[in-house]
């Protein structure tokens, strides 16, 4: 489904992604690890299209479709989704407003005629009810004035309502209660499917202990350093990063 | 008579005397300053003097000063006062280059300083550094469109220029004293150049004060010229009697890099006006202009600042307080100007009053004008008490209703008085201002900073942590 | 009103001005060309008594001592007041009875405008004025509205009907002298609509006019009058638009609120004249002055005003705080885009104590537009104890377009406190990636920032009026990124 190859990137002219490898196919979930600053919500940024980083080399390919050079809404509506390590506020536009403009370009771009409100106000009330948020919050502003948990939550829930295929999530688990992490670990594993596939980026073994992967990564200084099964998580939790930026230098 | 009258009536006095003296005037200025001079006079001579149809004037009425009989001293006059003694300065601890001046005119001795800065009489630098006067005189002062700056270019007789070469980094601070006095009622034209040269840095204090009580009108401009690099840190302080009138012009104008704190702190004055103008013309230049303003009784002070983002990548943060008592006006009117394709722009601009009588009038004009979108600019201006909810709370800690209301205004004005760099002169400005507002402080000491009086204990000491 | 506004931001396609069609009426016309004789023709033709001929040819005279203001931050090539007709009336040959008498043509326009008389009369319980090019065509609903003492009809019609209401309150708030524009109005106005709402009556319903300048070279001078007897309450909804010309039509309107003790008076525009084209040609000179006076205790008016059209917009809707504990509102939002200039804003004139006020103004500028907001707010002597609160921000979309900021503050006593913010900065990159991730395109996503941007101001509005106001905002955005 995703495939990364060599792939480099920089940002003002300081290399963050120094040669990226990555496989990912349908029905998986990755875990990407890694200390704080090593680029993996660059890595992120880079697959859903954020242009202030500039790609060096390499390539990323979609369902066989090259990405690199593809506006950021085409990747959206081609099926992928970031869910924000800091998602942003824009005051004044209500969730139920973007949401509903989300859902309607995506059919758009696929032919598809709009959603009537129907069916798009039950499938709101259905994935409110899935990740238990409260009817309240969606008739807010876009995350404005949300807590940092409440952000991260209504992350997963626009995920639930836009159902990509290619689900990237940077460390939505952290600033959740530990509710919280169950709720939404619920709501990723109902949305498993073996057409689709997931990208979890964290730093906790535990969110990996509800939402169970089939790859670990490592990510440091750019470069996936190790990749193993979930059992490189325990041994990350045990351990730190120290023994493998040793085994770096 | 009406406004226009008055006004031409001087206006047609200066015409007069510009004619009569035309030759006292120019007498030895090269060709382009001559030029310069007639170029200013026609420009003073087809629009008069500024009146309150005038946007920029609409709040300061120039009439009342100028119904005056003004004498135009060609020369200095005579002096009667010691100069030793008048000039003596008492900051404690505060040691300064100090540059004297008796009504505009220069009275210290011309130096070239052993690392080339130069300090000297305006007069006499015209004809000393000819290349370096030519290359900045009346390069960055606007006589289109401002035109006491055109009265002052046509008439002006003397003032300082300092230069400051390359490199050099002056330790002392430089203190220009600029005092009138005179037995009758003078109008003067003070002109001063300051130039900085690449990565050089200075702190400059420029002090106006009047010693007699009589009517005085000193029209100054200021044209500083900062080179790449170059921070000046500048201060003026203005402590005027009630009759007399200043309008002080200053240009800056900054390259690439350089850096600006101007700090305007106004005591008393009949009618003060400041036109503060920087024009950031260099890239990753920055300025801080500052002021601060106490009057009362009839005491009007206006404050004009404009500031021209003219290149991307620059900063400027204004801040202008003000507290206004008895029948004082105020006039704040900051206009910040980012010029198309100036990008990445920062500015800031906010102005604070309070009113403490029913008679003082504040007019405010924050002005944005902006003409390119990569920006982040926002302005404020409130006019308001003292904030009631602190005066309870001081109150409730058994400090009295007066004390509290003085606590607060102190309060208010240290945000300003806290950015003054030069420790001893911001005790001396945070003493001056505790007994300004006490009441305590009167033009007739001589000088702001060369206060003769008795230091009188204050009353209060300021914990500003319970503040 | 979600679901509407997202039918709204669907129905997105056209980009050109949509009520830029002409109605073939026949008209009755002025000659072109402004003179006392034009001001007697007027006159007569409205069968206007002798005060009121007066009043106009007073207003004339001062108007010739005048100059154009040239103050604001607006540019425009010299107005020929010559070359204006001052009078143009559809056609009629008697007394309208009923709707089915209008003429089909013109029912037609107002269809076209989404206004049908009828429909608004069933469905939304909105009493419509319709003012086209100068006179006043068919008030809906007056028969209810009078049962409650309500006076809710034309100019023209009030000042047969209540001619001393008229003459006790006309020119009281705007003066004939007041300025350029008020004193041409003053001498020409051909018709508008008066409002009279009895004391203590809540009107029951929306109010609203619907203005369209529809001949060739005409000038639209309308004045409206509204009173809010004591412890009235009214909505009044005001919506313009004006077929696509290549020449500049002038509009300068006069609208002048009462509000007496305890009253409350609420005015919503939706200014839709026709900005010109994409080059900058043809549309409307806006200049108009609307100002209200709370002149009785604890009376309230509120302005809101989303303005997206004209070429030219020259507007500072006011409000004098005369009563003591009075209050004033200014919401504002102004999009400009390809070459119009908006110069707007508003003065909160205090006089009594007690008194408030707040101003919101959104400006949002795109293309070579200019976008101004221009504001007094006077503390006098007298208003002690008065506050202030005004926010007034800018959104850039696009490096060629201006967005300025001049507000006044005049404060002359020490208890009133008046407060100014205002910033000045683009449309965020962050936000416009976060909507773009989530499919969104950018010109979608600007229509949902900005429309967000706009919603203090916007809920402000009634709600028929607020579905049109979104609409309109991101309609005259398009085209405005790339
Ligand atoms: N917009 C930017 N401008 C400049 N540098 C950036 C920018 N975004 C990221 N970087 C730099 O790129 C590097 C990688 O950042 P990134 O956010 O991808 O790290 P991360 O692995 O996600 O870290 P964390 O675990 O703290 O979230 C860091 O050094 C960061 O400072
Ligand atoms: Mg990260």
């Amino acid at each position: 489904m995703l495939s990364i190859k060599n792939l480099r990137a920089s940002i003002e002219g300081k290399e963050i992604l120094k040669g990226i490898n990555l496989e990912v196919r349908a029905g998986e979930v990755h875990a990407i690890m890694g200390p704080n600053g090593t680029g993996k919500s660059t890595l992120a940024s880079v697959i859903v299209g954020r242009d202030i980083f500039v790609i060096e080399e390499g390539e990323i390919l979609f369902k066989g479709k090259n990405l690199i050079g593809m506006p950021v809404e085409e990747r959206a509506n081609e099926g992928i989704f970031l869910g924000f390590q800091y998602p942003v506020e824009i005051p004044g536009v209500s969730m139920t407003n973007f949401m509903r403009t989300a859902i309607n370009e995506q059919r758009k771009y696929r032919g598809l005629d709009p959603m009537p409100a129907q069916e798009f106000l039950n499938s709101m009330e259905e994935k409110k009810r899935l990740l238990e948020i409260h009817a309240k919050l969606a008739n807010r502003s876009v995350n404005e004035g949300f807590s940092g948990g409440e952000k991260k939550k209504n992350e997963i829930f626009q995920m639930a309502m836009l159902n990509p295929e290619l689900a990237i999530l940077d460390e939505t688990d952290s600033g959740l209660d530990i509710d919280a992490l169950k709720i939404v670990a619920h709501g990723v594993n109902t949305l498993r499917r073996p057409d689709n596939a997931f990208i979890v980026i964290t730093h906790y073994q535990r969110l990996l202990e509800y939402i169970v992967p089939d790859f670990v990564h490592v990510l440091f200084d750019g470069r996936i350093v190790r990749s193993g099964g979930k059992e490189l998580a325990f041994e990350l939790e045990d351990k730190g990063y120290e023994w493998i930026k040793e085994a770096q230098v | 008579m009406d406004e226009t009258n008055i006004q031409s009536n001087t206006a047609e006095k200066l015409q007069a005397f510009f004619k009569k003296n035309k030759g006292v005037l120019t007498s030895g200025d090269p060709p382009y300053l001559v030029q310069l001079r007639n170029q200013a006079f026609a420009q003073f001579n087809e629009r008069g003097f500024p009146h309150t149809r005038l946007e920029k004037w609409r709040n300061t009425d120039l009439s009342r000063i100028l119904d005056h009989d003004f004498h135009f001293p060609l020369k200095p006059s005579p002096l009667d006062v010691d100069l030793d003694e008048v000039f003596r300065c008492e900051v404690p601890d505060f040691n300064t280059r100090l540059i004297p001046q008796m009504n505009g005119w220069f009275m210290g001795s011309g130096e070239k300083l052993p690392n080339g800065v130069i300090i000297s009489s305006m007069a006499e630098a015209i004809k000393k550094y000819p290349e370096l006067i030519e290359k900045h005189f009346g390069h960055y002062a606007d006589i289109k469109n401002e035109n006491l700056t055109a009265l002052n270019t046509a008439f002006f007789r003397d003032g300082v220029f300092i230069y400051v070469p390359d490199n050099i980094r002056m330790e002392q601070p430089v203190q220009m004293v600029d005092l009138v006095n005179s037995g009758r009622t003078i109008f003067i034209q003070v002109r001063n150049l300051i130039v900085l040269g690449k990565n050089s840095s200075m702190s400059l204090v420029q002090c106006d004060d009047s010693i007699d009580n009589n009517v005085g009108f000193n029209n100054t401009v200021t044209e500083v010229y900062m080179d790449e690099n170059s921070t000046l840190d500048h201060y003026k302080l203005q402590n005027k009697n009630n009759e007399s009138a200043l309008t002080n012009s200053t240009y800056f104008h900054l390259e690439k890099g350089a850096n600006l704190s101007t700090n305007a702190i106004s005591l008393n004055g009949g009618l003060i006006r400041n036109e503060t103008q920087v024009r950031l013309n260099g890239s990753n230049s920055h300025a801080d202009v500052l002021g601060l303003y106490l009057m009362d009784h009839e005491q009007h002070i206006d404050n004009q600042v404009f500031i021209d983002h003219a290149v991307p990548h620059c900063t400027s943060n204004e801040l202008f307080k003000g507290i206004l008592d008895d029948h004082a006006s105020g006039v704040f009117n900051g206009h910040i100007l980012v010029r198309p394709d100036a990008q990445q722009t920062n500015a800031y601009q906010n102005n604070k009053n309070i009113l403490i009588s029913d008679k003082a009038v504040i007019d405010t004009k924050p002005f944005l004008e902006i003409y390119a979108d990569d920006v982040k600019c926002s302005h404020g201006a409130t006019v308001g008490q003292l904030d009631e909810d602190a005066r309870f709370y001081l109150q409730s800690r058994g400090i009295g209703r007066d004390n509290a209301q003085m606590l607060l205004m102190y309060a208010f004005a240290a945000d300003i008085v806290d950015k003054i760099a030069i420790p001893q002169l911001r005790n001396r400005i945070d003493d001056l201002v505790k007994k300004r507002l006490r009441g305590e402080l009167s033009s007739c000491e001589q000088c702001v900073l060369h206060c003769n009086s008795k230091e009188q204990k204050v009353a209060f000491e300021i914990d500003m942590s319970r503040i | 009103m979600e679901k509407e506004t997202n039918n709204i931001l669907h129905e997105l396609t056209q980009s050109e001005y949509k009520y830029g069609f002409y109605t073939d009426i026949a008209m009755d016309m002025a000659p072109k060309g402004l003179s006392e004789d034009t001001i007697r023709f007027i006159s007569a033709k409205k069968n206007e008594p002798e005060w009121l001929l007066e009043y106009r040819l007073k207003a004339f005279r001062h108007w010739l001592t005048m100059v154009e203001p040239t103050w604001a931050h607006v540019h425009y090539p010299a107005i020929d007041y010559q070359d204006i007709i001052y009078y143009a009336a559809p056609k009629r040959k008697k007394e309208l009875k009923s709707l089915d008498e209008v003429d089909p043509e013109l029912l037609d326009t107002f269809k076209k405008l989404g206004i049908s008389l009828e429909e608004q009369k069933r469905l939304s319980g909105v009493a419509v004025d319709a003012v086209i090019d100068s006179v006043s065509v068919k008030t809906t609903f007056s028969e209810t509205l009078e049962k409650q003492g309500i006076i809710f009809c034309s100019f023209s019609e009030a000042v047969q009907k209540v001619p001393e209401l008229v003459r006790q309150y006309l020119g009281t708030v705007v003066p004939p002298d007041d300025n350029y524009f008020a004193a041409l109005n003053s001498a020409v106005f051909s018709d508008g609509s008066f409002c009279y709402i009895p004391k203590g009556v809540r009107c029951p319903v929306e109010l609203s006019t619907y203005f369209r300048i529809n001949a060739a070279n005409t000038g639209q001078f309308e004045r409206t009058l509204i009173i809010g007897d004591e412890g009235s309450y009214v909505s009044y909804m005001e919506g313009c638009t004006a077929p696509m010309r290549d020449e500049n039509q002038l509009h300068a309107a006069i609208v002048e609120i009462i509000a007496l003790k305890d009253a409350e008076v609420k005015y919503s525009t939706v200014q839709n004249w026709y900005p010109g084209n994409k080059k900058g040609e043809g549309g409307v000179y806006n200049f108009v002055t609307k100002r209200g006076i709370c002149k009785g205790t604890h009376s309230k008016i509120s302005w809101t005003q989303v303005e997206t059209g004209s070429a030219i917009t020259w507007k500072y809707p006011s409000v004098i705080l005369m009563g003591d504990h009075s209050v004033g509102e200014f919401y504002s939002v102004a999009v400009t885009n390809h070459f119009q200039q908006a110069d707007t804003g508003t003065k909160m004139i205090h006089l009594g104590k007690n008194t408030r006020s707040t101003i919101i103004s959104k400006g949002i500028s795109a293309g070579r537009s200019n976008n101004s907001y221009r504001g007094l707010v006077k503390m006098t002597k007298r208003a002690a104890n008065s506050r202030n609160f005004s926010q007034c921000d800018s959104l850039l979309l696009g490096d060629r377009c201006g967005a300025h900021t001049f507000p006044y503050i005049k404060a002359e006593n020490r208890s009133s406190i008046v407060e100014h913010e205002a910033t000045t900065s683009k449309i965020s990159d962050e936000q416009l990636y976060y909507c773009n991730q989530r499919g969104i395109s950018t010109e979608s996503a600007i229509g949902l920032i900005v429309n967000g941007y706009a919603r203090e101001v916007l809920k402000k509005l009634p709600m028929e009026f607020a579905v049109e106001a979104q609409k309109l905002l991101s309609l005259s955005l398009e085209g405005s990124v790339g």
